[in-house]
């Protein structure tokens, strides 16, 4: 039988047949993703306003060193590099950043609208060379499971936060006392909206059941399993809704702490 | 009854370059592309060559680029296509060509063939059979509905764009190596293959195959996805190896 070889018939960069707005969907993923890079470079090199009252800016949570009095270990330690600015957000940002970095979903967008690798789907590339991620520097991207370890314990951190900020202290006596506030709703949601996009991740949904040919033999991992599915079937919303819920939490408090807002007492 | 156009292309006799060819018919209510194609066949180019089997979105055959997405001829409404301009209508521009609206698809049957096969345990039964629970079949049998109609394949950037067909076997078979890697009867390890021979690492998860799968198999998030976080498991999750080298 003849074989025909299998050439590709290359088109140019942007070159396409698509009548639709393709570009619209990359082109929203690259302002929105730039917008929040933007805003949290600018908010963590800050290194004030980030609390007010019971409240902490979810980029600068949890507070290591820093000056606040939600900081674990006290102010800015001795050994930090003197040339080197200290924000208390430069140490903790990392890891979740490192997290939506290597998120599955982010990739694949990233991908399309910053490299154009492809700029969508059946329009011409840029590039002819192509390594994917099958070589360094993009085969890093499989560490992606050690940032969702640490995006799970931020979820703990972030959920003692908001229990933090249901106490209030009493301007007369100085007693904290249990309260709800506008703050205390906005620092909830960012952290249930988080949960729904970490334990929904690809690699969550793998580690506890996926990775399993029989799930039915473990009930638990059946039960996880069904649970991170439901969550994975939403996982571009929960991405998109948990990096905006941070971005406005950290404005929410940064604008209470400048005085411009006022945060309304519920409870 | 309206008229529409439809910008077919036209290969050159003997496999040269071809180009686009203008027809206008007439359409009625409930017609799709394929109906049109075959109007256009039957009343103005008789020598139109196009693919096409079951009109029912089931066989795969007629797989084409409508207005430049890979769709099924027989699954585009006209009345979902704006038909103010006209239509586009290609062929898959990942196959070589053969005639017309015709691609040589025979390169996914011999990648299938270079893939391993289904190697099940032995029966639980003195009858030959086996058990086994609905819940651990149910996630291969999504696999089970691709008709091969290879649109994934034909948008895929790895093999449309960088020509990788001799390195990266595309999304259809990795659903196809996920229906059996998945499979709760089946004892063969792929993963090496998936990672080496497959280079399931060229995949950068665009979902393009996803998008215009018909049969709507969630061919990246339940597929390609999950195998590239067992080749994690495999290979570069170093946690994963202590564990399995402890475990036995």
């Amino acid at each position: 039988m003849q074989v025909i070889p299998v050439t590709a018939v290359h088109r140019g960069f942007g070159q396409t047949a698509r009548r639709d707005t393709w570009w619209a969907a990359p082109l929203g993923v690259f302002l929105g993703l730039s917008a929040f890079i933007g805003y949290a470079t600018w908010a963590a090199f800050q290194g004030e306003h980030y609390h007010f009252g019971p409240y902490l800016s979810p980029f600068y949570a949890p507070e290591l060193w820093g000056d606040s009095p939600h900081s674990w270990f006290g102010p800015k330690p001795g050994w930090w590099p003197g040339l080197l600015p200290f924000s208390p957000a430069l140490l903790i940002l990392p890891f979740p950043g490192g997290f939506r970095f290597t998120c599955y979903y982010y990739r694949g967008a990233y991908y399309k609208s910053f490299w154009a690798d492809p700029p969508s789907c059946a329009v011409g590339e840029p590039r002819q060379g192509y390594l994917g991620e099958n070589s360094f520097p993009l085969i890093m991207q499989n560490i992606h499971r050690y940032f969702l370890y640490a995006a799970v314990a931020f979820l703990f951190m972030l959920s003692y936060d908001v229990w933090k900020a249901m106490w209030f202290a009493d301007p007369a006596t100085g007693q904290e006392r249990f309260g709800i506030g506008v703050g205390t709703i906005v620092l909830l949601v960012n952290v249930v909206l988080l949960s729904s996009y970490t334990l929904g991740c690809h690699s969550m949904r793998h580690l506890v059941g996926g990775r399993k040919d029989e799930i039915s033999k473990s009930a638990i991992s059946d039960a996880c399993y069904s649970c991170s599915s439901s969550l994975n079937n939403r996982h571009q919303l929960f991405a998109w809704c948990s990096l905006f819920s941070v971005m406005f939490a950290d404005v929410y408090v940064r604008l209470c702490s400048m005085g411009i807002w006022t945060d309304l007492r519920i409870i | 009854m309206s008229q529409a156009t439809f910008r077919i292309w036209r290969s050159e006799p003997g496999g040269g370059a071809g180009a686009f060819k203008n027809y206008t018919t007439e359409i009625s209510e409930g017609m799709v592309v394929l109906d049109a194609v075959h109007k256009i066949q039957a009343e103005q180019a008789p020598d139109l060559a196009c693919r096409w089997n079951c009109k029912a979105g089931k066989c795969g055959s007629c797989s084409a680029e409508i207005n430049g997405k890979p769709r099924l001829m027989c699954m585009s409404r006209l009345n979902s296509i704006n038909l103010d301009e006209p239509v586009t209508v290609e062929p898959m521009r990942t196959f070589p060509l053969i005639k017309d609206l015709v691609t040589d698809v025979s390169w996914n049957f011999r990648t299938k063939k270079g893939l391993k096969k289904f190697k099940p345990r032995k029966p639980d039964a003195p009858d030959g059979t086996w058990r086994m629970a609905q819940q651990d079949i149910d996630r291969v049998q999504e696999f089970r509905k691709c008709i091969e109609c290879f649109l994934c394949q034909d948008v895929c950037h790895v093999l449309r764009d960088h020509d990788k067909h001799e390195e990266f076997i595309g999304p259809r078979f990795f659903v196809y190596a996920a229906a059996l890697e998945m499979h709760p009867l089946d004892t063969d390890d792929r993963l090496a293959d998936l990672k080496d021979k497959s280079n399931i690492g060229y995949c950068n998860i665009t979902k393009c195959c996803t998008t215009v799968c018909p049969e709507h198999i969630h061919i990246t998030d339940n597929a390609i996805i999950p195998l590239k976080e067992r080749v994690v498991d495999s290979f570069y999750d170093p946690v994963s190896r202590l564990l399995r080298m402890i475990s036995g």
